[in-house]
């Protein structure tokens, strides 16, 4: 596959804003996701977890549960099957890359308040729940480490994965000799996915092969995961997850929950399925860990940094290290000679976190680009200066141009778009009534990351074409932007085009996470379409390429029902020659009562540097939705973590407080011209993550703005704006 | 789920008698805030009683009292435009609350009666003397963000969440409780009790107790009147602090003024203190925030709760400002 390949006739359906081609499919209920998949016979199954954060079990009597109407088996460590939980060649890079995964009902150790214990199946969900809470246990328990303080205390470096302890040049002694220097802490809390749709897995077992119906954002990894617990064939395993209902990373790893639906239906001789409960995803599922993060900055008087040094302690479980690429962003974001950064790990007796959207980068970011807006503040300096005047123009970290680098477009335009020359520099100098009105600003960025893929491609003698690849839509619009891709490359109108995925019986695809299925599967889709239509053309024994239109007439010629072809796609050399990123910039308005301690966001505006953009509409849409996270972050998310008991307490949905409608603003996204020859054969860098990235500090900049304070713990809610604001007075 | 019985009540009797005796079935009428509690098993009922095919709606204005029945949505006393126009504050409390949706399913009389939403009581892994007697409190020492500071006891210190609760306590309303002895009345901001040594008894309702009314007096200060909410995020979420107010003008004197406030009290919290600094006054800045400087009077805050005090003076003079046309 070469760079070119592509000859396009006609006019491109790549760039249009296509609307979703599973949308009509998803508003009328049709779209069948996991947990609506009914084999024969379907039982179901409550999980009863543990509540206590550290220990073992002393006693566990379930012949209440047993008795109870409609039960068909109680699993425990007592009963259940013990499991190979073979290791895997290699780690998938979804899971963390030291310790042991939970290993669920093969012992009674405690690691975790919310633990997996038992698994109850009966023959409705209600029979299963009530047993399920007839279930008594008798724990020993043991000391516990529940305090982040108390762990981050002694952290210590993660034990495998990417080195995180970067340098060059001398930080401390520049910022000990900096003309201007900042150094801060920044505290952001643990945060949970919260997708409206719950993990669910229905397991069936036919002899000793295992079909799972389940929540993911990697069918192929869940079943090599599942066949390595198993200690069985991954071809005796398929995986089904046509539709997912959010995910975030959520979805990404194989969670114990996915192996105790396999036990589940394995004891009880029926398929089962299980779904978790909202407080259960607050344990059984991961998260975004907790985050304290030093930042100081050193610079000339003029803002030009001269020494960045980065620290940052995140939580992770007593069995696996979790780490973020939290202090990457440092280390390439702005032009500095000097730099030192750190990544700590505190493990507590919690469930391990795992990664979410724009894991590591929107935490590290966050941190740098409220301190660069301190930096900005003691040296005099607009925001948005400060960034030009510390531009990177290659990346210092790796030492290599950039394959494109919009971004002085990205503030350019962003800056206008939200009228940024109006800004009054004075903290507290804009005021609209009683409201104090505050503008900030902040950098994006993403790395774009791309891996082998495959697809296929079946073109019909009735001129239609499916293209298949076991990858995911969880809600992005894969479905959309690859029927774009393909109808581009086989020159057929969308409509004649299906694309198929989210089934290990399909071609395969990498993990649908870290904003790479477009560059990655986009890439095989379209390698695949293009082999297919020049098989056409050999079939046609044309000089020029062949018409989609001519497809039917050229298999009727030949007396052939319909022509397969399967492609590869990998990255290549390039990965070595470029540093490749998607960057942004992002501003805020916010209006603070001064009275009252609310913060409102009336609107943000952010533009992107992201490569070519296949569907302006689903672009924006995950641009829009990146923004609410963001939003969410600043303002009001947290997951409420009670030292004493170990949990989080907020754990639903009426107290978790993801941004409702009313919160949000109007949103303003704009895609800059970014033309990449290098990332990719698409010229794409993904948006996912990055559309997370820079809202957050954006709006906590615009606060200060605002009111002249420093809010460095998020969120920021009413009790510390008016402790804040009754401190100033 | 807990297993349990369910009946549909033919008769108000149905729930009187079944109501008196043994096991005490719960009354399902929205059934928004006892489905969670059912899920969470914070409540194990082994019997529901379904009042929804009661005869227990309609609104009707009557010698200058709103008598609206207990099986009412929220959404339609909202929209009611008798409402807007006399009980504006009624109105504003009501869409202030929850969810168009919940709204459209929660009765008036059960949104009265809705639980707390401290985490603890919530969360039936976790001591609470409220859900539990005698297992103590867990939010003394623990998250309390979003608890009362005012009318708790060192058993209990969670914050009652109704909206509606605070503007019918300010307006003097009062309900009709059918028992199994008969009929009687009891005004709203007597309906709950404080915690004391027992949290867990949180009305004066008695089993057998079904609320069948509520009525509300039209007065000058209900037709003058307004609500202030603060919370977290601009909608679907209780209150940090909120302040229904009602003032009656005579000439340039304020003659009557009510202000109750929510999100602060273990129950509806009347501050009969702030009323009485208002009247004989005229309406302004420096007489507003000199009566709300008296409203956090008493309260007795528990760490995360401390910036209540403040943003409760804050909240009731914004109420009295915007009301009096001040802000």
């Amino acid at each position: 596959m070469t760079d070119t390949a592509m000859t396009v006739i006609g006019q491109s359906v790549i760039g249009k804003p296509v609307s979703r081609v599973d949308g009509r499919a998803k508003v009328t209920g049709a779209a069948t996701y996991a947990g609506e998949f009914r084999p024969d016979r379907l039982a179901h199954a409550a999980v009863v977890t543990s509540t206590i954060p550290a220990g073992r079990i002393r006693a566990l009597f379930a012949d209440a549960a047993e008795s109870s109407p409609g039960v068909l088996v109680v699993a425990t460590h007592h009963n259940a099957p013990r499991l190979p939980y073979n290791s895997m060649a290699q780690r998938p890079q979804v899971d963390p890359q030291a310790g042991d995964q939970l290993r669920v009902l093969q012992s009674p150790e405690i690691r975790f308040n919310g633990q997996p214990i038992a698994v109850v199946v009966a023959e409705t969900l209600e029979q299963a729940t009530h047993a399920a809470a007839l279930i008594r246990v008798e724990y020993d328990p043991a000391p516990a480490v529940t305090r982040f303080e108390e762990a981050a205390k002694s952290p210590r470096k993660p034990s495998a994965g990417k080195p995180t302890d970067l340098a060059r040049g001398d930080a401390d002694a520049a910022l000990a000799a900096a003309q201007v220097t900042i150094d801060a802490t920044y505290d952001q809390p643990m945060e949970h996915h919260n997708a409206i749709e719950p993990h669910v897995t229905i397991a069936a077992w036919d002899g000793d092969r295992l079909t799972l119906w389940d929540k993911t954002q990697w069918v192929g990894n869940d079943r090599a995961e599942i066949a390595h617990v198993f200690g069985i064939p991954e071809e005796d395993i398929r995986v089904v997850s046509p539709f997912v209902g959010g995910a975030f990373g959520s979805a990404l790893r194989t969670w114990p929950h996915v192996t105790l639906a396999a036990i589940a239906a394995k004891m009880a001789g029926r398929p089962v399925k299980l779904e978790l409960t909202r407080r259960q995803l607050f344990s059984a599922i991961g998260f975004r860990p907790r985050t304290v993060q030093r930042v100081a900055l050193g610079a000339e008087a003029d803002g030009r940094l001269t020494a960045l040094i980065q620290e940052a302690v995140g939580h992770t479980s007593q069995y696996e290290d979790y780490a973020e690429t939290t202090v990457e962003p440092a280390s390439m974001l702005y032009s500095c000679p000097n730099l030192r950064t750190a990544y700590r790990l505190a493990p507590m007796n919690i469930n391990s976190p795992c990664p979410m959207r724009a894991p590591g980068v929107v935490t590290g970011v966050l941190a740098l680009e409220m301190a660069m807006d301190e930096l900005a503040e003691a040296a005099g300096v607009d925001p948005l200066d400060l960034r030009l005047r510390n531009y990177a123009e290659r990346d210092e970290n790796k030492d290599l141009p950039w394959s494109s680098k919009g971004l002085r477009d990205c503030y350019k335009t962003a800056a206008e778009r939200f009228g940024w020359s109006g800004r009054s520099p004075k903290p507290g100098s804009m005021r609209d009534g009683r409201e104090l009105v505050g503008w900030g600003m902040a950098t994006a960025v993403y790395p774009t990351h791309r891996a082998a893929a495959s697809a296929s491609v079946v073109i019909r003698d009735d001129g239609t074409a499916v293209v298949r690849s076991a990858a995911s839509d969880m809600g992005p619009g894969t479905y959309t932007s690859m029927t774009q891709v393909a109808a581009e490359a086989l020159d057929l109108p969308v409509e004649r085009v299906r694309f198929e995925l989210g089934d290990t019986d399909l071609p395969k695809a990498p993990v649908h996470g870290g904003s790479i299925t477009m560059a990655s599967v986009g890439s095989a889709v379209q390698a695949a379409c293009v082999a297919a239509r020049a098989r056409m053309r050999a079939l046609s024994n044309a000089v020029d390429p062949v018409r989609g239109a001519d497809y039917a007439e050229i298999l009727r010629r030949h007396g052939l029902p319909q022509v397969d072809v399967e492609a590869d796609a990998a990255p290549g050399i390039e990965q070595k020659r470029f540093s490749m990123y998607a960057f942004g910039a992002i501003f805020a308005e916010v209006r603070v009562d001064p009275d009252l301690g609310t913060v409102r966001v009336p609107r943000l505006v952010g533009a992107y540097g992201s490569g070519r953009i296949v569907n302006p509409k689903t672009a924006r849409s995950q641009c829009v939705g990146g923004m609410v996270l963001g939003l969410g972050m600043a303002l009001s998310e947290q997951s409420e973590w009670d030292d004493r008991f170990g949990k989080v307490m907020n754990a639903n949905l009426a107290e978790y407080l993801v941004p409702v409608n009313a919160d949000v603003p109007h949103l303003d996204v704009t895609f800059v011209d970014e033309h990449d020859p290098h990332v990719n054969p698409l010229g794409v860098k993904g948006l996912a993550e990055i559309a997370a990235v820079g809202v957050t500090p954006a709006i906590a900049n615009a606060v200060h703005h605002a009111t002249g304070i420093r809010f460095r713990s998020l969120p920021i809610t009413p009790d510390k704006v008016l402790a804040g604001l009754s401190k100033k007075r | 789920m807990h297993p349990f019985a369910y009946t549909a009540a033919q008769t108000p009797q149905d729930v009187t008698t079944r109501g008196s005796h043994p096991p005490h079935p719960d009354i399902l009428a929205g059934g928004t805030d006892l489905l969670q509690l059912l899920k969470e098993r914070v409540r194990t009922p082994a019997e529901l009683i379904d009042i929804n095919g009661l005869d227990l709606g309609g609104i009707d204005e009557k010698n200058g009292c709103l008598r609206v029945g207990a099986l009412v949505r929220m959404s339609e006393l909202a929209a009611d435009p008798r409402v807007t126009r006399d009980w504006p504050v009624v109105s504003k409390a009501l869409l202030d609350s929850a969810s168009a949706q919940v709204r459209n399913m929660a009765s008036i009389a059960g949104n009265l009666l809705q639980r707390t939403r401290c985490p603890y009581f919530r969360d039936a892994t976790t001591p609470c003397n409220k859900r539990d007697p005698g297992t103590g409190c867990s939010a003394l020492d623990g998250l309390n963000r979003t608890h009362a500071i005012l009318g708790t006891s060192d058993r209990c210190i969670a914050a009652h969440p109704s909206d509606l609760a605070v503007a019918l306590v300010a307006l003097d309303a009062r309900i009709s409780i059918l028992g199994p002895d008969g009929e009687d009345e009891v005004a709203v901001e007597n309906l709950h009790r404080l915690p004391g040594d027992t949290p867990h008894m949180e009305t004066v309702l008695q089993p057998g107790d079904l609320i069948t009314a509520i009525h509300i007096p039209a007065s000058e200060c209900a037709r003058r009147s307004h609500y202030v909410k603060v919370r977290d995020r601009a909608s679907f979420e209780w209150a940090l602090v909120s302040a229904a107010v009602g003032l009656d003008m005579d000439g340039g004197t304020i003659s009557d003024a009510r202000v109750a406030v929510g999100g602060v009290g273990t129950k509806p919290w009347r501050l009969r203190t702030v009323e009485s600094l208002l009247i004989g006054k005229a309406p302004g800045p420096q007489v507003f925030k000199a009566a709300a400087d008296r409203a956090a009077d008493g309260a007795q805050p528990r760490g995360g709760n401390a910036y209540k005090v403040e943003l409760l003076k804050h909240t009731v003079t914004r109420a009295l400002m915007e009301l009096g046309g001040c802000a």
